[in-house]
């Protein structure tokens, strides 16, 4: 055996050491990396009921109400399956609309209202020009583009 | 040995690598050039407007190769240390101490230009989901790398130490790189993925490749160059250096 076959050899063992290493710490993170929790999690009590955490989803649609004289906005945030309702007063950025993606940074209030203090637009990752999104709106295939990709 | 087509231990020879860079650093430097212009006025004028994001997603352009060549170089680099460990050819350290700058560059590019387009898209500049904190870490990684090897005085066991830094680090790529599957990020999935269709336009398609070509041969060139001045500070006391005549020594 050439010396430099065992220095090979010595490489080749650590990194798979390492990445042995690396997939345990990822694999006991799981959870834990999460930026956000979807209205599912919400629902089954994974997120804490007493401190900040945020909530993802998307904007449903026809449920957003704006108050009368303030900035505050209210809206539901749903994954499809279960729905959050969410309050908020501020600014929300320009991509903000019914049917996209939102994460929202608040607390649970009383009466089950998320009460969110900053809300991002989360936007996927398809890209086109206008005339081929009204296109795909009225053949109806906008859902069917992109089939192996989450709604969010 | 004697049998094959092609020595390439004779390039592991800074000596006859040296006027071999110089040719593949002009000969990229020109296609870089005209690679970057068409790719930027495609950018601007040819590609169409996002149906959602207007005009702002141009910056795509720039982001996606530029986050894609920070991973790549970070790969390259890792290689040549490898190669350096097993062979110890003094040209693979030379190679990787060449590239870092560049991925380093790449890496900043790649989180500057996102924060600039989070900022009208999401609402925010900064945050700390999993992609964003993980290309973070892949600058930090390209600085400790340069800081490292320059902390050293001896450069050979410079070399190895970073050469060490480097192979250890290798395991953040493929987090970055499926951090958007693995976990819920604000940041999106993949817009060209290895199982399914990609979801863009093909003229932005041909945009964003042909700028991600022409960051590729910038970095070829930059990185050529800068291992010919590498070279000539290493093999100062060689002799085929000072025949060159340099800096009046």
């Amino acid at each position: 055996m050439k010396a430099r076959h065992k220095r090979l050899g010595i490489i080749v063992v650590g990194l798979a050491a390492l990445g042995l290493a690396a997939f345990l710490v990822l694999n006991a993170l799981e959870g834990n990396l999460s930026y956000f929790f979807s209205p599912t999690e919400v629902a089954e009590g994974k997120a804490p009921a007493d401190h900040i955490f945020r909530l993802g989803g998307l904007v449903e649609q026809g449920s957003v109400t704006r108050d009368a004289g303030s900035l505050t906005v209210k809206f539901v945030v749903t994954d499809m399956a279960q729905s959050v309702n969410v309050a908020y007063s501020g600014i929300l950025p320009d991509l903000f609309a019914e049917g996209q993606g939102v994460i929202a940074q608040g607390r649970m209030g009383p009466d089950n209202v998320f009460i969110a203090e900053e809300v991002l637009a989360k936007h996927d990752e398809t890209y086109m020009p206008p005339e081929v999104a009204d296109a795909l709106e009225k053949s109806g295939k906008m859902g069917e583009r992109h089939p192996g990709s989450k709604p969010l | 040995m004697s049998s094959r087509l092609i020595n390439w231990f004779k390039f592991s020879s800074p000596a006859t690598f040296y006027p071999l860079a110089r040719k593949i650093s002009v000969a990229s430097a020109v296609i870089a050039v005209v690679l970057i212009a068409v790719g930027l006025y495609m950018s601007f004028f040819v590609a169409p407007t996002d149906y959602k994001q207007g005009e702002g997603y141009r910056i795509i352009f720039v982001h996606v190769p530029a986050s894609w060549m920070s991973m790549f170089i970070y790969l390259v680099m890792a290689a040549w240390a490898a190669m350096g460990l097993v062979f110890n050819t003094r040209l693979s350290a030379m190679m990787a101490q060449a590239l870092a700058p560049t991925g380093a560059m790449f890496a900043f590019i790649s989180l500057w230009t996102g924060s600039f387009w989070g900022k009208p898209m999401w609402g925010t500049w900064w945050v700390w989901d999993a992609r964003i904190t993980s290309e973070l870490i892949l600058l930090f990684l390209y600085l400790g790398y340069m800081a490292l090897r320059a902390a050293i005085d001896d450069p050979r066991r410079g070399d190895r130490a970073s050469a060490i830094l480097l192979l250890v680090g290798v395991v953040n790529i493929p987090i970055i790189y499926y951090s958007v599957q693995w976990w819920n990020t604000l940041h999106q999935g993949s817009t060209i993925k290895m199982n399914a269709e990609t979801t863009m336009d093909e003229t932005m398609l041909i945009t964003m490749l042909i700028m991600t070509l022409g960051f590729w041969a910038y970095s070829i060139a930059v990185a050529m160059a800068r291992v010919r001045t590498v070279i000539l500070e290493r093999e100062r006391t060689a002799s085929w250096v000072r025949e060159l005549g340099l800096a009046g020594s």
